[in-house]
């Protein structure tokens, strides 16, 4: 059992939990993450670790609410309990010197994107980032952001708050405006990284991707979350979840996060019938 | 009976003694176990059949070389509680083992009876004495030795590791187990079905050792949570074993095995063992829906009928073994292929998968597969099976479980690069003493051996407690 030591919603839908878990901070690095499990009956879910505080033993996720497990989730507050964590896994992120790099972050990938960001940062690289949300409400991390990056930008699909447009727009336009761009790394939604795949690739410029297939164990042994990338079969789990965004089979990936869609469906249904029937009583 | 007066042709003339087991119909739609167990008077009456023979041939055949005869004679007399201390003397998990071991390969096949008769059922011996001592709660817990002040971790709660925790703590050391899951026993727990091997009983063999002092730290992974070389320098460990098992799934390496619907038979079986997922909603995790489906398993081996036996009894209206061989090469227990045959599992062998073929949606729709046949003997004098000309054809199916193996998981690898391993990333140890090229560092079960038997597994790592023992310790005087 690991206790939640604080819990704030950063937007909509969003929530910051923190939650003691010494062994996993102590060994955390960036772009690893965890496996939860929030109770006895609970699904493993990964979750990036969006910080780690080894004083406190402690570390931070952030978690949008999709279906039951992060509805659920998001359901807890401080002094509650999660019942497993295990991590620190996959692979830490790729970090050097590549001169300029920028750190791209689609919805909630910003939060997943944001360790990363702090590390090329301290690697002594020049850091642009780009964060991307539907609309204003649904920025997060944006003052963290400013402060690791020597450029930061906001887009909005909306154009209720910074650049109207879309994350790829802003990265062209900076291409498009002679700057010499080292390395990017893009993390959100499967049709936001294959575009950014996409602007990069007649540039030559390296670029990562972070995968989110869907898990079971977290450590290799299932074979669960295999991706595609370069015609190989590759485990995300412990092969990635980055990978080089120009090798990656997108469409692969999106087909086969859809496996459980009537299941995830079935147990939505049966959360909101038992919140319901706990609102009558 | 009486168990002297009785003449050597009298043995000879009882037959062994069929295991009671649910009826077939039944039992594929429920994950009750299998096997009722023998009641005391089959035990008895199979005991009966061993000629205690005075070099007995059986022991050799059993890789932990327990005295079959000994408890055999035990059980013949009555004294079941004493049989199983006796199997205890040389194996800590006789309840697991009597149920899982393939016997026809190993302790029966040596038996004096197998060539003219049939062997002594010395499996279902076993796992009535084991059962019978549990179920009457007459276990009792090990004499424990003074501690040494010496701390051991055993990575892996697998029969490795738990046989390797178990003897180590009886001898005086502090031992910590870390395992990668939240639950702990390894395959015994989220490989083989509850339908063979109730959970419980590798629970209460667990709760045991707890009892005795191991500790068990779960969500722990070696190699990410904490590395060999952290243990054995922060943490101060003064040995370190591991029993990580096999994992890291085989595919075969043809188109379509992306498309959904395809699954290694580790996930499936994790998401209905480990995850309950035959118990969704009520647990979260889910699994294909195979109700009324066909489903097709590939390979020849335990995992695979056990994988099929588990669509079946989610409700698959086909439910296939694919095999690129045929039956008698099967590495599988044949009680496990008689059991699946009993169950309406259909057999289709000498067939090779060639391309698994999707639908618009990428959804599995079928496999192009290959009829083969029995070739000229090779050197071996196995008859390989080569391919039937134009033979192709496409079996319908909406799942297919890949099981054909599995790997070496990286992680140790990866994190401990002074442990030698071998082309296939087994962990290579000196086979007398289990130890590994890093000091201090002792490794036992599927790493070294790759896919084996939990009996092997077992054996391993009580090798590997004798000598880390020795080495801690140091060597006694003679
Ligand atoms: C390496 C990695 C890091 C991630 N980091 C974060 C993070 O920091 N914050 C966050 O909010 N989300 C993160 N995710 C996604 C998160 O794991 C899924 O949103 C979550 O599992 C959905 O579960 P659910 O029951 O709430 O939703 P469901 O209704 O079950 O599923 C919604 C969608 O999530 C995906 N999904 C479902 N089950 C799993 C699973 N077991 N493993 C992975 N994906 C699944 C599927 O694409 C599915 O369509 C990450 C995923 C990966 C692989
Ligand atoms: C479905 C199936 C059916 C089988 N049927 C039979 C049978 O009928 N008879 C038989 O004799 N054998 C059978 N086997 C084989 C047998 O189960 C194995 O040979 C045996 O379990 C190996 O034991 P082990 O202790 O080496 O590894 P495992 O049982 O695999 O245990 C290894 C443990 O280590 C953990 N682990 C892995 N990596 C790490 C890490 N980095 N850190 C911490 N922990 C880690 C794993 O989670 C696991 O719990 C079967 C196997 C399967 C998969
Ligand atoms: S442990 Fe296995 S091989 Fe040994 S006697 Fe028992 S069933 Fe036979
Ligand atoms: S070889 Fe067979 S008959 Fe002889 S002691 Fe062993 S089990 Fe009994
Ligand atoms: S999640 Fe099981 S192998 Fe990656």
């Amino acid at each position: 059992m690991h206790k939640i030591v604080s819990a704030i919603f950063l937007a909509e839908n969003i929530k910051k939990i923190e939650i003691e878990a010494p062994r996993i901070a102590k060994k955390s690095k960036a772009g690893q993450f965890v496996m939860i499990r929030v109770s006895e009956t609970g699904e493993r879910i990964p979750l990036t670790i969006a910080g780690s505080d080894t004083e406190k033993g402690t570390i931070t996720i952030i978690v949008q609410g999709m279906g039951k497990s992060t509805r659920e989730l998001n359901g807890k507050e401080a002094g509650e309990s999660i019942h497993d964590i295990v991590g620190p896994l996959g692979a830490p992120s790729h970090i050097e010197k590549f001169g300029t790099a920028v750190s791209i972050g689609g919805g909630l990938g910003a939060a997943i994107a944001y360790p990363t960001a702090v590390a090329l940062k301290e690697a002594g690289n020049y850091v642009i980032t780009i964060n991307g949300a539907r609309s204003k409400e649904l920025v997060i991390l944006e003052e963290e952001m400013r402060a690791v990056s020597d450029e930061a930008y906001i887009t909005t699909d909306d154009g209720s708050y910074g650049f109207h447009g879309f994350v790829t727009q802003k990265l062209q336009e900076l291409i498009d405006a002679g700057k010499t761009i080292d390395y990017v790394l893009a993390i959100g939604p499967i049709p936001m990284m294959r575009a950014i795949a996409e602007v990069t690739r007649p540039y030559h410029i390296k670029t990562m991707v972070s995968l989110n297939p869907i898990m079971v164990d977290g450590t290799g042994m299932c074979g669960g979350c295999r991706v595609t990338v370069d015609n190989q079969i590759k485990f995300a789990c412990v092969d990635g979840p980055e990978f080089d965004a120009h090798l990656v089979d997108f469409k692969n990936l999106s087909d086969r996060n859809k496996m459980y869609l009537p299941q995830e469906r079935q147990a939505v249904e049966a959360l909101t019938h038992k919140c319901n029937l706990q609102k009558q009583f | 009976m009486d168990a002297q007066s009785i003449t050597t042709k009298e043995r000879m003339a009882i037959p062994r003694q069929e295991m009671p087991s649910q009826n077939p119909e039944v039992r594929s739609h429920n994950f009750e176990e299998v096997n009722l167990g023998y009641t005391k008077e089959l035990a008895q009456r199979e005991a009966q059949r061993c000629l205690q023979c005075k070099s007995p041939a059986c022991v050799k055949g059993c890789p932990v070389n327990i005295k079959i005869d000994q408890f055999i004679k035990l059980i013949a007399h009555g004294d079941f509680t004493g049989a199983a201390r006796k199997i205890k003397e040389d194996n800590v998990l006789p309840a697991v083992c009597g149920r899982v071991c393939p016997q026809e390969d190993q302790c029966e096949k040596e038996c004096v009876l197998t060539k003219k008769y049939t062997s002594v059922a010395i499996g279902n011996l076993e796992r009535f004495a084991a059962d019978y001592e549990r179920e009457t709660g007459q276990v009792e817990l090990p004499q424990v030795a003074p501690p040494t002040g010496k701390k051991v971790a055993v990575i892996g709660s697998g029969p490795a590791g738990l046989s390797c925790a178990n003897d180590l703590v009886q001898l005086g050391h502090a031992v910590t187990v870390f395992e990668a899951l939240h639950e702990l026993g390894g395959v015994l727990m989220y490989g083989i079905p509850e339908f063979r091997l109730p959970k419980e009983i590798v629970q209460a063999e667990i709760e045991g050792m707890k009892k005795l002092g191991v500790n068990f730290v779960t969500n722990a992974v070696a190699g990410r949570s904490v590395t060999v070389d952290e243990l054995l320098k922060e943490e101060e460990f003064d040995a370190v074993f591991i029993g990580v098992g096999a994992g890291l799934p085989w595919f075969m390496g043809i188109p379509g095995e992306n498309l959904l619907g395809v699954y290694s038979a580790n996930e499936f079986l994790t998401r209905v063992n480990l995850m309950k997922s035959y118990q969704f909603p009520e647990n979260d995790t889910p699994v294909f829906n195979c109700t009324g489906k066909n489903v097709a398993v590939f390979g020849g081996g335990n995992t695979a009928m056990d994988a099929v036996r588990t669509a079946k009894r989610l409700g698959a209206e086909h439910a296939y073994i694919v095999y690129r061989r045929s039956e008698a090469e099967m590495p599988a227990r044949l009680e496990e292929v008689h059991h699946a045959k009993e169950e309406g599992i259909e057999f289709l062998v000498l067939m090779n998968p060639l391309e698994f073929i999707g639908n618009e949606e990428q959804w599995l729709t079928g496999a192009k597969c290959l009829r083969m046949e029995l070739g000229e003997p090779d050197d071996s004098g196995r008859r390989r099976p080569v391919p039937i000309k134009d033979s192709e054809f496409i079996l319908p199916i909406d799942m297919a479980i890949i099981s054909i193996g599995n790997g070496s998981n990286p992680l140790i690898k990866q994190t401990t690069p002074d442990i030698d391993v071998s082309k296939r990333d087994t962990i290579v140890v000196d086979i007398n003493t289990m130890a590994t090229s890093k000091e201090n560092v002792y490794a036992g079960g599927d790493i070294v051996t790759g896919g084996a038997t939990v009996i092997l597994a077992m054996g391993a790592g009580r090798t590997a407690a004798a000598a880390i023992h020795e080495k801690l310790m140091g060597r006694k005087e003679d």
